[in-house]
């Protein structure tokens, strides 16, 4: 097994700040905007974006959630772990609102599949866009593609992408892990 | 990685307290979900449950069965009195014909104590205790437990008395495993002859003052008088059961504390529990009616996660 480092804490937070610029650039003062970073892995990246861009719009107060998709999964009962629900926690209504996803990686699609069935649960938004840090490109299962990105990676079958954020690991770190065979 | 450690849930006295802690994180988003407007979720979309019911009931039947179509699972409903078991079939052969019709998961209430445990041997599916006899209702305690964990934060430490026909009660000992595997101390109180004789072996506190056990506890789970099972007479009348163990406003008022009041149900007014007591701020009867759909989910949620 070996490991690649492919961003550090500075450049991590570099590419937070250039992420948080485009969501501005498109969605200017979030007047109709919601932020849902996506449960279990997400959210440390939503949390951030959410902070960065209120300390950027001057302390605006800014609609945030987080979704758990647990209960959308397509792999229920097909995979060999239990699938164990995370925290929800969307307290507004997201009809007619412009909604940014957030996850750390984007690989198969699938969870951003369920997270579109999960997000109609809470009703009909106006617009829905997908923001990612690590895009892993020509791996996708389904027809989905993020809005803003953090750093496109090309990666094989046997490796991983692996987000290690301060809040949990003592450090900022994104690697990718190759398993030999 | 969390898991929930058996296959079925025939009763609390074979699942961990890891599995007990699991299903209440669970059934937490489970209780968001029910309070959406939206109250569905897909995940048992391809299972199909039957409610196979050899007794009445009115809460737990419609509770499970919510709690399936809440996650999206296809429903079968049997009840004994109009089926073929008044024609000689046996148990597992009625279980095995309703199974030959593809059915995954089996929510079963029977009076026989131990009938859950004699199923799971001789069929595949899942099978989930709804109440067997006197023995054990896991999914009563289960909810019970939750609802003391919403009202007071925590099980562990907290003092909770279980007032009534101990007896013939499957939720008083179910209730007793569960609350003492979350920490909680366990104290039943009723008249001699409503309480099995080596109870206290189970690591139960007895008491037949009522007064004094009130005096003693957090929380009164009260019990209906179960007439249904009772074959001879264990006092002499409900009215000399009521003034002696029924729980009215002038002795919840003569404490020095605030108890918090819960009962299963279904509730004989004027009997274990006035309708004052029954409707007053202190009971979180319906709370617990409400927490039983969202433990019910969680419970059928994780077994089904397994295969």
């Amino acid at each position: 097994m070996t490991s690649k480092k492919i961003i550090e804490e500075k450049q991590l937070e570099i590419i937070i700040d250039r992420l948080c610029y485009e969501l501005i650039e498109k969605h200017s003062d979030f007047s109709n905007t919601a932020i849902i970073g996506l449960q279990p892995r997400g959210i440390f990246l939503s949390r951030r974006i959410h902070q960065r861009i209120s300390t950027i719009l001057k302390n605006k107060k800014i609609l945030y959630g987080e979704l758990d998709i647990a209960f959308y999964r397509d792999d229920f009962r097909r995979g060999h772990e239990q699938i164990i629900p995370s925290e929800m926690k969307i307290d507004f209504t997201v009809q007619d609102k412009n909604i940014v996803i957030i996850d750390d990686v984007l690989f198969t699609g699938r969870t951003i599949r369920a997270a579109l069935d999960a997000l109609t649960d809470f009703g009909r938004p106006s617009k829905v866009e997908l923001l990612v840090l690590i895009d892993r490109q020509y791996s996708r299962h389904l027809p989905i593609q993020p809005d803003y990105v953090g750093l496109r990676v090309d990666t094989g079958v046997n490796e991983k992408v692996k987000v290690e954020w301060k809040e949990k690991a003592k450090h900022d770190l994104v690697h990718i892990i190759t398993e030999l065979k | 990685m969390k898991k929930f450690s058996q296959r079925h849930l025939l009763g609390i006295k074979e699942i961990t307290t890891d599995d007990i802690e699991l299903v209440f994180e669970t059934a937490d988003n489970f209780k968001t979900v029910i309070n959406r407007p939206i109250k569905k979720v897909p995940s048992l979309r391809d299972i199909t449950v039957a409610n196979i019911f050899f007794e009445n009931s009115t809460r737990t039947r419609i509770s499970f069965e919510l709690a399936q179509k809440r996650l999206s699972a296809d429903v079968v409903n049997f009840s004994a009195s109009s089926s073929s078991v008044t024609k000689g079939e046996t148990l597992v052969d009625t279980v095995k014909n309703i199974l030959a019709m593809k059915v995954d998961m089996v929510v079963m209430r029977h009076p026989a104590p131990g009938a859950h445990i004699f199923l799971s041997k001789h069929i595949d599916a899942q099978i989930i205790n709804a109440g067997d006899g006197t023995h054990e209702h896991p999914t009563q305690a289960l909810l019970d437990a939750f609802s003391i964990r919403e009202k007071l934060g925590s099980v562990k430490g907290k003092k909770i008395a279980i007032v009534g026909d101990i007896t013939h009660s499957r939720v008083a000992l179910s209730n007793i495993f569960c609350l003492q595997k979350l920490g909680a101390e366990v104290m039943v109180c009723g008249p001699t002859t409503l309480i099995p004789k080596y109870i206290s072996s189970l690591g139960v506190k007895v008491e037949h003052d009522l007064m004094k056990a009130l005096n003693w506890c957090d929380v009164a789970n009260m019990l209906r008088i179960q007439l249904e099972r009772q074959d001879i007479k264990y006092f002499p009348s409900l009215r000399e059961y009521s003034m002696l163990y029924g729980l009215d406003k002038k002795r919840l008022d003569s404490l020095d504390k605030e108890i918090v009041i819960m009962h299963p149900g279904p509730i004989n007014r004027g009997v274990e529990i006035t309708s004052d007591v029954a409707d007053s701020k202190h009971s979180i009867i319906l709370n617990q009616v409400e927490n039983g759909v969202a433990v019910r989910m969680a419970v059928m949620y994780l077994l089904a996660g397994q295969n």
